[in-house]
């Protein structure tokens, strides 16, 4: 299949490796793998801080870059963003753009997936060939969980992976406080928020905390890295692409 | 303009600014249900128990033996009535009955110790009885002042579900739903039996009425 | 000023500014951080808050339909705010019939002056009163209070708040940030002749209110309720409450004056089926409530002889004319959003410094009464109050999306106020973003942030306005190659074909026969 990959701003810029390992996970599976590096941002800051107007041209943009009918299906190592372009795209077309900004934006919204979405329901696969030897925890994105509905997806790719120890999160399903700019504006409640998931995490004994967002494991693996916790943050894709041959070797604290 | 004309003139002009939904009801939730009176019977008694209300089965004709006997057992010794409660209910009983009439004011009905009446419709799946003021169940005042209500249930009359036992009705009855005896749960979200409604809820149930 | 006249609908106003409970003292965040500070409202919270949880999903999952009868709900609701003129004539046609004299209300002053007047002719200074939001947000306690009329909170938590000179920090339960031991305190304190033995046990506490408002129920001429529902059909209305405090002051008393907001219609009594089992469920966690009342106008020998209902708007039509924001009417007050929400969870309720506190209170405080109504609007920080993590919507028992209509209140906000620092940084960010030109340059400067991360490649500093975030966070150092560029790279390329190599390997080494076969079935 040939798939567009959706770096994300934040991907590109501050967490390359998870948005590495999306591709080499992609790559390993036999699929062919585009970057358009006319790519920027979704626009998902924007929207979510009351701004709609300022990221039409965002929406414009994804929906231009991804929008050739070769490009099969739009994969993004974060749900939040994939969150965006599917349930927010369309009401600033809808609202602020062009009738063909609001095609454009439909085509592209059916074809944008979640890893775990394009991994379980496009792809058919949940055994990803992945090696971890590692104790892992797994926190669910509200947006993975509760926008995209990813349902336990995430987990099942991480039960098949080879040699991992993998434990459950207490309170799982409970935000650990990021949401994009609330983290700024309520940073007080944020904090609060954040302490509890971090005992949560830290109480696993894990030695990796893993996720579907690298915006969360930014929240989450800063608050680890304040309280110099044992346990560090490594995303999904990264998991899941490091193998026997090619494993992810844990030295430094995750970003 | 008065109020009224404003108020109605502000909604007419809301529903003319911002488009109005499409709002078509689905009804895909049940309704009509039945369930064998064993099922039912089992069903109900294991809710009203699960509020901790006081449960008694008998037959139409041990009405009076069980009536008696709830109200002894309760210390019940001068009991509220309706006026159209089937007396033979009270056959049995011997301490004094006060006939409700609608003149005698509330602090009367405080010293009664209890109050005995007949019931609408109940349901099952929520353990809830359904008073509508009908003359065996009188007005709602004598149901609720006294601090024990003896409750006489046929097993006829309840149905499996809230739409089943709503669907009895008579809407514009004066109409009371009882489950359990009256409860806070306002301090700590801990469930306390027993506020200002009738502390002590028997129910007796007639498995053959 | 109306359609009636020049057929050009207006915008209905807001509820005028200074009247009633629906705006702070100040903005979220600051209320907030005074409230985190304090430990024993935090420890209280979290048990209450997590003990209805989980009772709430014991309740909601025992029903095979409970998403069936969420859809019922919320359709219900959004027809109720279709047709609702013709419904609120029919309810007040219908109320009349039976007996009662129909009020309208168009804002909080309107309400409590009618209310106000109503009591008075009745020539009682005392009222009893059920727990009732309406009655809580037009602030109808302080208004008969300044008329010389007292006011006498029945419910046991609106007792307490009451009591301590407080005020309500939920929707169900009011007094959720004291525990028995504070309430043992504001028992012996307030309530006169109370048992000084009284222990702080749940069950001493409630027989202590029931001792003392008994007499009240018994003897005062007046009460005044709220109403869950109020049904167009046939003019009956409707209080769920457990205590049977709502009983007594629905049965007892000559005079009865309900105040109900007019998105509490319902067009059928059939609707009763869905409200009925959506409420307790989602409320309290019960399979039904202890006690619900049902009444239409007067029953002669029964209960009130005199029944007033006061219809009222204070904001609501200015919702209903918002498309987007109007979903928040549809609310039944259940609460169930509060319980599940971890910023109400942290804050508590008297940091939304509305009636209305939770992610519900955040979306339909500012709709009810503005959120730009002076400077500075503590309202306007209002649908900032959520990390949008969605658990409201799933909770909800008519599905009202709660983050799409934050992230609406959000956008209304920034197109209200005008030019801000924020606004132009935004703007600044997405005409960056939307150049990848430009977009590439801002990365490498990005990279920069490098030089003031530590040894450690940690950033633990941070100016405003993002220092709150480095009050508890540190933040990684950017990377020193963007992603892009790693992709552009022979390393990307060389890490990219080593897979797709590796991947194909292991393919044909596991390609069986058998493997073969299931491939084909499917």
């Amino acid at each position: 299949m040939r798939i567009g990959l959706f770096a994300t701003c934040l991907g590109d810029t501050l967490y390359p490796d998870a948005v590495k390992s999306t591709a080499v996970l992609l790559a390993r599976l036999g699929h062919e793998v585009v970057f358009p590096p006319g790519q920027t941002c979704c626009g998902q800051m924007h929207v979510n801080t009351g701004y709609q107007r300022e990221p039409v041209p965002l929406v414009r943009n994804y929906a231009e870059q991804f929008g050739d009918a070769s490009i099969e299906a739009v994969v993004m190592p974060s749900g939040s963003c994939a969150g965006s372009v599917r349930h927010q795209h369309e009401i600033i077309a809808e609202r602020y753009g062009d009738a063909a900004l609001r095609s454009g934006v439909a085509t592209v919204k059916a074809k944008t997936y979640e890893l775990s979405e394009l991994l379980v329901d496009v792809l058919d696969v949940t055994d990803v060939g992945a090696y971890f030897p590692h104790r892992v925890t797994y926190h669910p994105t509200c947006h993975s969980l509760r926008m995209l509905r990813v349902g336990d997806k995430p987990l099942k790719l991480l039960r098949a992976v080879d040699a991992i120890d993998l434990v459950e999160l207490p309170e799982a399903d409970a935000c650990c406080g990021f949401g994009g700019t609330f983290a700024l504006k309520n940073a007080d409640t944020s904090s609060a928020m954040l302490k509890d998931k971090l005992a949560h995490v830290t109480g696993t004994g894990a030695d990796v905390c893993t996720a579907g967002d690298s915006s969360c494991l930014m929240h989450i693996g800063g608050g680890l890295s304040r309280i110099k916790a044992g346990t560090r943050t490594l995303h999904l894709a990264q998991i899941l692409a490091s193998t026997r041959t090619a494993p992810h070797v844990l030295t430094e604290a995750a970003r | 303009m008065n109020a009224r004309e404003t108020v109605l003139g502000r909604v007419r002009d809301a529903l003319t600014l911002a488009p109005k939904p499409p709002a078509e009801v689905p009804r895909a939730y049940r309704t009509g249900r039945t369930l064998p009176d064993a099922d039912r019977l089992a069903l109900f008694v294991d809710r009203l128990v699960d509020y901790k209300a006081e449960v008694h089965t008998c037959a139409a004709d041990e009405t009076a033996a069980t009536v008696a006997r709830v109200l002894a057992t309760r210390g019940a010794r001068h009991i509220g009535v309706p006026a159209g409660l089937d007396r033979d209910w009270l056959a049995r009983f011997d301490g004094t009955v006060q006939e409700d009439h609608a003149d005698i004011p509330a602090p009367g009905l405080d010293q009664l110790d209890g109050v005995v009446t007949a019931s609408r419709v109940s349901c099952a799946e929520t353990g809830t009885i359904f008073l509508d003021g009908a003359p065996d169940q009188g007005r709602r005042a004598l149901s609720l002042v006294p601090d024990l209500h003896v409750c006489v249930v046929d097993l006829s009359s309840v149905a499996v579900g809230v739409p089943e036992a709503l669907a009895r009705l008579t809407p514009h009855r004066p109409t009371t739903l009882i489950s359990g005896p009256s409860a806070t749960s306002d301090i700590e979200l801990e469930r306390v039996e027993g506020v200002h409604g009738p502390r002590t809820l028997d129910v007796i149930i007639r498995t053959d009425a | 000023m109306s359609s009636t006249f020049l057929g050009m609908p207006a915008a209905p106003p807001r509820s005028p500014y200074g009247s009633g409970n629906l705006r702070g003292d100040e903005k979220f965040p600051k209320a907030a951080h005074h409230e985190l500070r304090n430990d024993q409202l935090r420890r209280n919270l979290r048990k209450a808050t997590h003990t209805i949880r989980g009772k709430r999903l014991n309740v909601t999952a025992e029903l095979p339909d409970w998403e069936a009868l969420r859809d019922a709900g919320s359709a219900i609701k959004t027809d109720t705010m279709n047709r609702l003129p013709e419904l609120l004539e029919q309810l007040e046609r219908k109320v009349t019939e039976a007996g009662g004299t129909v009020h309208w209300a168009r804002d909080a002053d309107e309400a409590n002056a009618i209310v106000t007047r109503l009591v008075a002719a009745t020539g009682s200074e005392e009222v009893i009163k059920v727990k009732s939001m309406a009655t809580q947000e037009i602030g109808l306690n302080e208004h008969l209070e300044s008329q010389g009329v007292r006011a006498y909170e029945t419910d046991l938590a609106e007792l307490i708040v009451q009591l301590a000179d407080d005020k309500p920090s939920h929707i169900l339960v009011p007094a959720i940030h004291r525990n028995r031991d504070e309430i043992r305190e504001i028992f012996l304190k307030e309530i006169p002749g109370v048992d000084p033995e009284l222990n702080a046990v749940p069950a001493e506490l409630a027989a202590a209110a029931r001792a003392y408002l008994r007499e009240k129920f018994m003897t005062t001429k007046v009460a005044i309720s709220g109403a869950n529902f109020g049904i167009a059909e046939t003019g009956t209305l409707s209080v769920v409450e457990s205590e049977g405090n709502g009983r007594m002051c629905l049965t007892l008393p000559e005079t009865l004056i309900t105040v109900m907001g007019i998105e509490k219609v319902l067009p059928r009594y059939e609707d009763l089926e869905v409200f009925f089992q959506l409420l307790p469920r989602s409320s309290t966690g019960e399979r039904m409530n202890p006690y619900t009342s049902l009444w239409t106008g007067v029953t002669p020998g029964d209960g009130p002889q005199e029944f007033h209902l006061v219809l009222l708007d204070n904001g609501r039509t200015a919702a209903l004319a918002d498309s987007v924001g109007r979903e928040a009417l549809n609310c039944i007050r259940c609460s169930a959003c509060l319980n599940v929400c971890p910023v109400y969870e942290r804050a508590g309720g008297h940091a939304y410094g509305s009636t209305y506190p939770g992610p519900i209170g955040a979306v339909l405080t500012p709709q009810l009464a503005g959120m730009h109504a002076a400077k500075d609007d503590p309202n306007s920080s209002l649908p900032y109050a959520s990390s949008l993590c969605g658990a409201c919507f799933d909770a909800c028992p008519v599905k009202i999306d709660i983050p799409s209509l934050l992230v609406e209140l959000r956008h209304q906000n920034t197109e209200q106020s005008g030019r801000t620092v924020e606004q132009a940084a935004m703007k600044a960010a997405a005409a960056v973003m939307a150049r990848p030109g430009l977009y590439t340059t801002a990365q490498k400067a990005a990279g920069l942030g490098r030089v003031v991360a530590g040894r450690d490649k940690k950033i633990t500093r941070l100016p405003a306005p993002f220092d709150g975030w480095s009050e508890s966070r540190d933040l990684a150092a950017p990377p020193k190659q963007t992603f892009r560029d790693w992709f552009a790279s022979d390393e990307g390329r060389a890490t990219l074909g080593a897979a797709a190599r590796e991947g194909a390997e292991s393919r044909a080494e596991s390609a069986t026969p058998a493997t073969d076969d299931s491939e084909e079935q499917r």
